[in-house]
């Protein structure tokens, strides 16, 4: 990996001839910048022969342990109403008791449904466009939430290296990072993208991606563009905090004009109000505009439920539905469907048991989605036992990794054994 | 071996820049005449006046300051009116209950937002830097968010709580946190009972606050902690035990045996080697270094070292301190530059530093939200990554564009601050290099400017793009180009550094 290390100087000019070569020890900043130009068009088919390159994965993250059993509702199990007496949300036809609500139905012969907030994702099940996949997890759960979202973006068990994403990316992009393929929307990239080469952009508002500094005088634009565009500085040390400021400074300087292009458009649909709405309604915008980007991640969170949740979760639950819902319907109007599936996850699920706060501790596995017309729609798998626990938690069906293999092989045909480093049980929920 | 690894720094290496960088990782940075009178202090003193603050005299914290009556909880009369309510259907009388709850939160709201910028003066103004930089790392340490907890006058409670204990007993801190309002509501053990535990501040105190993830301790300690932990609670603005709803029986936690309340689980914890090292390792990475991959041989043997001195002091934090910030190691090259600044440290440091106007106090605070650092709102009870995961292309824009705010007064159409007309007199950062004349030669005074505001030497392709750009504008050094200098230097990569 040595060589991967320096993407931003003497590589490039290896790669793309001996003439930028030569000329780049003596105006080095210039020559970078038309040799990254060069690099990012060439990016723009990353994956080379084989590779549909305009697909595209969004990654929905629920953060906080999602309560997989007041998601998807599993009413046929008389446990469920033993385990939850307050909180366990009724069957649907059912009267509901006191606050719970009544599920909407989702699979009658296996006895699930969804909780009644999700009107968003009932109508996308209705329209063959969700799968569900039940009882996703890993082995020797870890119940804290940050080791077991670092088990989640890493796809090992250790919670430890490089996200999976950025290492999907490593793969593909022969040593060379791809600008912009793939962009977080919120404050802070998630370790999921982070490889040892691709790095991903993230920002929160596209309109605050650019430097004030240039208003006060327009003498200052150059000096500015050929300091943050020159890249990592001669007798910089690759590796060091220096080097990694620069190849960021670069990076932002690389996204921002397109970027903020992109999002200023207006949506061809409308959109509810909400945080992640808002998220997703930026995802589109930037589909539309047609980027490069083959990976965007977007976040909610609020799922650390553990005293009085069955408002909150509620309300999350319905912000996060409508909004999938509502990026559905643009991706339509866009003509965009067929490209992109979307991915809902969450560190973990929560204890089977509900706690004396009306609220629920963490636990282990929970239920997946996958939306988009080109998955297999329905639920996928059985239903965890609420008898046969594990120290009072479920006990998974689905291995995530495996999920995930089976979209890196079959959505961004990419090899999930190398990038996963091992294989997994896979799923089957992309369409062939 | 360990001793070595902390020997001194000669005291006639401590220069101007070592004075520097002492000024800016020891607290928030300071003018170019703080830190020549600092380097003119010699080590010993110099390292005494930022860790002994006790002599400098600061505005103490009142009680008082902020109001604890907002969320105060309902009187036994109130509460009788609320079940009334609610058994009769009384819906006017319940719309009224919640038209009230909502006022109170949206006060609160407010004053919530007033602590932040109190605080943040506060760091700006102190002259104790290193008493808020160390209330700082606690609050990021034992991280309480006010989004769960909604009482802004327990978060002012902690926040005292931290800056007592800033530099005193690690230990004793650790048991008062756990009688802490803010962090028994934040982590759920108002809810512990022996009859049905609550498992999150066992755990959390274990993983995150002591030993690390996983060092030393199994699934069972934490369901043993969290039983010694039940009854920790709290009345009002109070530490209460509530015995009934303690669990007395005898406990296994970690290789021993008692029947521990949670002082006792405690002293198990802080009785294993794992506290010291994992303690070491963040202060490690908060002062000395946080840069990413794996320790080198040497970061180890420093932290190995850190961690004996900790548990030899029993707990006490200044001998550490002392000893990190007069040791060779924590001024050699490589420590120069390796930590990126937080937000706060940014821009509370610019200020310093620069002397430039404060501006607004909300427009600080806002910024230091869009960065990722809203104080008392930490993201989880993990606090902040630091180091590299303060930076993203996005972030770095909003870091430039804080400093052009600062410098100049403009502001984004974007943000919701005001802007601010206030001039920034620049000048005497440049006061030394004045020739008999009053001026300052330009390419003197550049080269100082970029050296004073970048923790390790300018590149002199850096110096090159400054100085091509300044000598187009003209041949004086005057207050608007300096202002224009800086506006360059700070949007540089490696202003982000400290």
């Amino acid at each position: 990996m040595s060589e991967h290390n320096n993407p931003y100087s003497r590589r490039l000019f290896i790669r793309h001839g001996v003439a930028l070569a030569s000329m780049a020890t003596t105006i080095p900043q210039f020559i970078q910048n038309s040799a990254l130009g060069m690099v990012a068009q060439l990016a723009g088919n990353p994956g080379g022969a084989g590779i549909p390159q305009d697909r595209i994965l969004v990654v929905v993250q629920l953060g906080g342990g999602n309560d997989g059993l007041n998601t998807v509702i599993p009413f046929g199990m008389s446990e469920y109403y033993n385990a939850r007496p307050t909180i366990g949300i009724s069957a649907p036809n059912a009267t509901a008791k006191g606050q719970t609500g009544v599920a909407l139905m989702l699979d009658q012969q296996r006895g699930l449904g969804l909780n009644p907030s999700l009107k968003g994702l009932k109508s996308l099940y209705d329209d063959g466009k969700l799968a569900v996949l039940q009882g996703v997890g890993y082995p020797n759960p870890n119940r804290s939430h940050f080791t077991s979202m670092d088990i989640w973006q890493t796809a090992t068990t250790g919670a430890k290296g490089n996200g999976w994403i950025g290492r999907y990316f490593d793969n593909t992009c022969n040593g060379t990072p791809i600008p912009e393929g793939s962009i977080s929307i919120g404050r802070t990239a998630p370790l999921a993208l982070n490889g040892q080469v691709q790095k991903p952009i993230s920002f929160e508002s596209a309109e605050l991606f650019r430097w004030l500094g240039k208003d006060l005088h327009k003498s200052l634009d150059d000096p500015y563009q050929q300091i943050n565009r020159a890249g990592i500085v001669p007798e910089t040390t690759q590796t060091s905090q220096a080097a990694f400021l620069m190849r960021t400074a670069l990076d932002a300087q690389l996204g921002s004009d397109r970027i903020r292009a992109a999002v200023g458009k207006p949506s061809l649909t409308t959109w509810p109000q909400s945080e992640i709405a808002n998220q997703l309604r930026i995802v589109s915008a930037l589909i539309r505009d047609g980027m490069p980007t083959r990976v965007y991640y977007v976040s909610q969170g609020g799922y650390d439920t553990h005293g009085g949740q069955l408002g909150s979760h509620g309300r999350a639950l319905q912000q996060v539905g409508d909004a999938l819902a509502a990026f559905q319907k643009e991706l339509v109007a866009q003509h965009a469907e067929d490209r992109v599936i979307s991915m809902v996850f969450s560190e973990f699920g929560r204890r089977v048991k509900q706690n004396a706060s009306g609220g629920t501790d963490h636990g282990t596995a929970a239920p997946m989605f996958v939306i988009g017309s080109k998955v297999k729609a329905g639920v996928h798998g059985d239903h965890p036992s609420l008898t046969d626990l594990d120290q009072g938690d479920l006990k998974f069906k689905q291995d995530f990794r495996g999920v995930y293999a089976n979209i890196l092989d079959e959505w961004l045909n990419a090899p999930s054994a190398k990038i996963l480093g091992g294989t997994f049980a896979k799923s089957s929920i992309i369409k062939a | 071996m360990f001793e070595d690894a902390l020997k001194p720094l000669p005291e006639k290496a401590f220069d101007y820049s070592a004075a520097v960088h002492l000024l800016n990782r020891a607290g928030f940075g300071g003018t170019p005449s703080q830190a020549r009178a600092l380097a003119d202090m010699g080590l010993n003193k110099a390292v005494d006046r930022l860790v002994k603050y006790e002599s400098q005299p600061v505005e103490p914290v009142k009680a008082d300051l902020f109001d604890n009556s907002i969320m105060s909880p309902q009187t036994d009369e109130q509460r009788e009116a609320a079940r009334k309510a609610r058994q009769n259907n009384d819906e006017e009388a319940l719309a009224a209950l919640q038209r009230e709850r909502n006022r109170k939160q949206a006060e609160d709201r407010k004053q919530i937002a007033e602590l932040q910028k109190w605080w943040i003066k506060r760091m700006i103004e102190t002259p104790r830097p290193l008493e808020e930089k160390m209330t700082l790392f606690f609050h990021g340490h034992f991280a309480t968010g006010y989004r769960t907890i909604e009482d802004s006058f327990h978060m002012y409670q902690q926040n005292q709580l931290f800056r007592k204990f800033a530099t005193g007993n690690f230990a004793q801190l650790a048991h008062r946190i756990i009688r802490d309002p803010a962090m028994i509501k934040y982590l759920d053990n108002d809810e512990n009972q022996k009859s049905k535990p609550n498992e999150n501040l066992a755990r959390e105190l274990m993983e995150l606050f002591t030993l690390g993830e996983g060092r030393g301790y199994t699934e069972d300690d934490i369901k043993a902690g969290a039983l010694a932990l039940t009854g920790y609670t709290f009345k009002d603005d109070t530490f209460y035990f509530n015995n009934n709803n303690h669990d007395t029986s005898t406990k296994n936690i970690m290789g021993k045996s008692g029947q521990f309340d949670g002082d006792g689980f405690l002293d198990v914890i802080l009785a294993r080697n794992e506290c010291a090292e994992f303690m070491a390792g963040k202060l490690f990475r908060f002062f000395v270094n946080d840069s990413s991959g794996d320790l080198s041989k040497e970061q180890k043997a420093f932290i190995l070292a850190m961690a004996n001195k900790l548990r030899a002091s029993k707990y006490e934090l200044k001998p550490l301190l002392d000893a990190v910030f007069s040791s060779a190691y924590f001024y050699s090259a490589q420590n120069r530059g390796a930590i990126i600044k937080s937000p706060i440290q940014l821009t509370v440091q610019a200020v310093r530093s620069l002397r430039t106007p404060v501006r607004e106090l909300s427009a600080l605070a806002s910024a230091t939200d869009l960065m990722g650092q809203n104080v008392f709102f930490p993201p989880n009870v993990k606090g902040w990554d630091g180091g590299r995961s303060w930076i993203n292309t996005s972030t770095l824009f909003i870091r430039q564009n804080v400093l052009v705010y600062l410098l100049t007064g403009r502001k984004p159409d974007m943000y919701e601050w005001q802007a601010s007309d206030i001039p920034f007199d620049a000048t005497h950062l440049v006061d030394h290099l004045r020739q008999p004349d009053g001026s300052v030669d330009m390419a003197s005074g550049i080269e100082y400017l970029l050296r004073f505001n970048l923790a390790q030497s300018p590149s002199p392709l850096r110096l090159q793009q400054v100085m091509t750009f300044a000598k187009s504008r003209g041949e004086r050094l005057d207050n608007d180009r300096i202002i224009a200098v800086l506006a360059l230097t700070t949007a540089m990569p490696e202003y982000q550094l400290c």
